[in-house]
C-alpha cells in the first residue's frame, strides 16, 4: 500500500454517485461526492443521518441499494471505525500497536511520545483514540476513512487532530465522517453535507 | 528422589515432549485471550478427546486421532464460517457426548477415556515426543507469520473486508495451530491441565505484564515453570499429572491475584 494506485478515470481516488446504503433496508442517500489525491473531505451529519453506515459502504461493510461506489485500481484503505476495538486487559503498548499497524509513515507527533510505552488499557478514551486515529493516518495506505475521530477527545486533543489532519492536506486522501461541523470546516479542504 | 528426577532416562522423554507442550499452550493461549477466544482451547480438547477414542475403535492411534479431529473440526468451523465462543460451546458439548459414549461402551476407550481426562505424561514415548516436536516446529514456523496478522485484524478489523483481502487463511491457519496444540496437549498433559496451560499463564501475563512482548515471554516462562513443579511433584506425591499441574497452575494464579490486590 505504500505506492500510490493510478488514479481512476477523472483523476480520483474514490467517486461516490448516487450512492444509497443500508443493511436490511436503505438507510442513507442519495449522496454524490469525489476524493481526489491530496484531499482531506468532511462528510457532516447530524446524529442518525447514516454517515457511518455510508463509509462502511465504501469499505464493503454495507449493502449498496442504488448508484455506484469506484475507486481507483489497485486503492489501499485504512479504516478507523467510531468505536475503537479495546478490550479490559490488553497488553500492548502503543508503540506495539503503530508497529501491528504498520504505522510508521513518519514519526508520531511530540504530544502522543509518552503514550508509546504505555499500556493501551491505561491510557484514557481520548488518549487511545487519539492514537488509533494516528496509527490509521501514518500507515502507508492511499485512502484514510475516519468515523467520528473527534469521539473522546478534550478540546486540547482535538484541536491536535484538526492540525494532524489540516497537515495531511495535499499529501493523501481523507474521509472524515462527524457530527462536528466546526471540526470539519477547520481541517477538511470539503465538506459534504448529509441530509 | 529430587532433582535428578528431571535427567533419569526413565521420564526424560515424557519431561521433554511435556515441556514443549508448556512452553507452546501459553503462546497460543494468550492469542486466543487477546481475541476474547480462550474458550477456544477447551471446545477443540474435547474434539480431540472424542476423536482420538473414535481413531482406538477403528484401530487409529489415540495421538493421530486426537489432531486429525480436532483439525477436521477446525475446517468445518472456517468452511462454515463459524466463529466465537458459539462454535467453540457446541465443540465442547459434541466432544464431550461422544468422549464419555465411547468410553462407556468400550472397554479400552474406557481407559483411555480416563487418560486422556487424567492426564498420562508418564507414559509419553517416542510417539508423543514426535507430535510435541512437531507442534513446536509449526508453532516456530507459524506464530511469527500469524501473529502479526492476528494483532492487526483485532485492532483494525474493517480492514481486510474494505481492502478485499481474504481472512480464511489467517483464521483457518490460527485455529489448525489451536486444534494441532490442544490435540497434543490433550494426548501428552490430559484434557484439563491442557487447557490450564492455555487459560491461566496469560491470565496472569495479562494483569502484569508491561507490553505484549513480555506477556509472550511470561506467560511462556510460568507454562514452563508451572510444569516443572507439577512434574516434579507428582512423582514425588505419587499422584496423577494432570490435577496436580491445574492446582500448581491455579495455586500461581492465586498468588498473583493476590500480589495484585497488595499492589499500592
Amino acid at each position: 500500500m505504500s505506492s500510490a494506485p493510478p488514479a481512476g478515470a477523472a483523476g480520483y481516488l474514490l467517486e461516490v454517485d448516487g450512492l444509497v446504503a443500508g443493511y436490511a433496508q436503505p438507510v442513507v442517500g442519495p449522496v454524490s461526492f469525489r476524493v481526489g489525491r491530496g484531499e482531506v473531505v468532511g462528510l457532516w451529519g447530524a446524529n442518525g443521518t447514516g454517515k457511518s453506515t455510508l463509509i462502511n459502504a465504501i469499505g464493503h461493510g454495507a449493502r449498496v441499494f442504488a448508484g455506484s461506489i469506484r475507486q481507483a485500481p489497485g486503492l489501499g484503505v485504512t479504516y478507523q471505525e467510531q468505536v475503537p476495538v479495546r478490550l479490559d486487559g490488553m497488553p500492548l503498548t502503543g508503540r506495539e500497536l503503530l508497529r501491528y499497524a504498520r504505522a510508521d509513515r513518519q514519526a508520531p507527533p511530540a504530544s502522543l511520545a509518552p503514550l508509546l510505552g504505555r499500556r493501551l488499557d491505561r491510557l484514557s478514551g481520548g488518549q487511545f483514540q487519539l492514537l488509533c486515529v494516528w496509527s490509521a493516518l501514518a500507515t502507508g495506505a492511499d485512502l484514510v476513512l475516519l468515523d467520528e475521530p473527534t469521539n473522546n477527545l478534550d478540546p486540547p486533543s482535538e484541536h491536535l487532530l484538526q492540525e494532524i489532519l489540516a497537515a495531511e492536506q495535499g499529501l493523501r486522501a481523507v474521509l472524515v465522517v462527524s457530527h462536528e461541523r466546526d471540526f470539519l470546516h477547520a481541517c477538511c479542504s470539503q465538506v459534504v453535507e448529509i441530509a | 528422589m529430587g532433582i535428578e528426577l528431571f535427567v533419569d532416562p526413565l521420564f526424560r522423554l515424557p519431561l521433554l515432549a511435556g515441556l514443549l507442550v508448556a512452553l507452546v499452550l501459553p503462546l497460543v493461549g494468550a492469542l486466543l485471550r487477546l481475541q476474547d477466544e480462550w474458550l477456544a482451547a477447551l471446545g477443540f480438547a474435547h474434539l480431540a478427546a472424542a476423536s482420538a477414542l473414535a481413531g482406538l475403535a477403528l484401530q487409529v492411534p489415540a495421538v493421530l486421532g486426537g489432531p486429525i479431529g480436532a483439525a477436521a473440526g477446525a475446517a468445518v468451523k472456517a468452511v462454515w464460517g463459524a466463529r466465537g465462543n458459539t462454535a467453540y460451546g457446541f465443540m465442547i458439548l459434541g466432544g464431550w457426548a461422544v468422549t464419555l459414549l465411547i468410553a462407556n461402551n468400550t472397554a479400552l476407550g474406557s481407559a483411555m477415556g480416563h487418560a486422556l481426562v487424567d492426564g498420562q505424561l508418564y507414559f509419553a514415548g517416542t510417539v508423543h515426543m514426535a507430535a510435541a516436536a512437531t507442534l513446536g516446529a509449526l508453532a516456530a514456523f507459524a506464530l511469527p507469520w500469524l501473529m502479526p496478522r492476528l494483532v492487526h485484524a483485532r485492532f483494525f478489523p474493517r480492514h481486510e473486508q474494505a481492502n478485499r483481502l481474504p481472512a480464511w487463511r489467517r483464521r483457518l491457519g490460527f485455529d489448525l495451530l489451536v486444534a494441532l496444540g490442544m490435540a497434543v496437549g490433550t494426548g501428552t498433559l490430559g484434557l484439563m491441565g491442557a487447557f490450564a496451560l492455555v487459560f491461566v499463564p496469560p491470565w496472569i501475563a495479562f494483569r502484569f505484564a508491561p507490553s505484549l512482548r513480555s506477556t509472550l515471554i511470561l506467560s511462556a516462562g510460568l507454562g514452563a515453570g508451572t510444569y516443572l513443579i507439577a512434574f516434579l511433584a507428582a512423582l514425588q506425591l505419587d499422584q496423577p499429572f494432570g490435577p496436580l499441574l491445574v492446582a500448581v497452575l491455579l495455586l500461581a494464579g492465586a498468588l498473583a491475584a493476590t500480589a495484585r490486590r497488595c499492589r499500592p
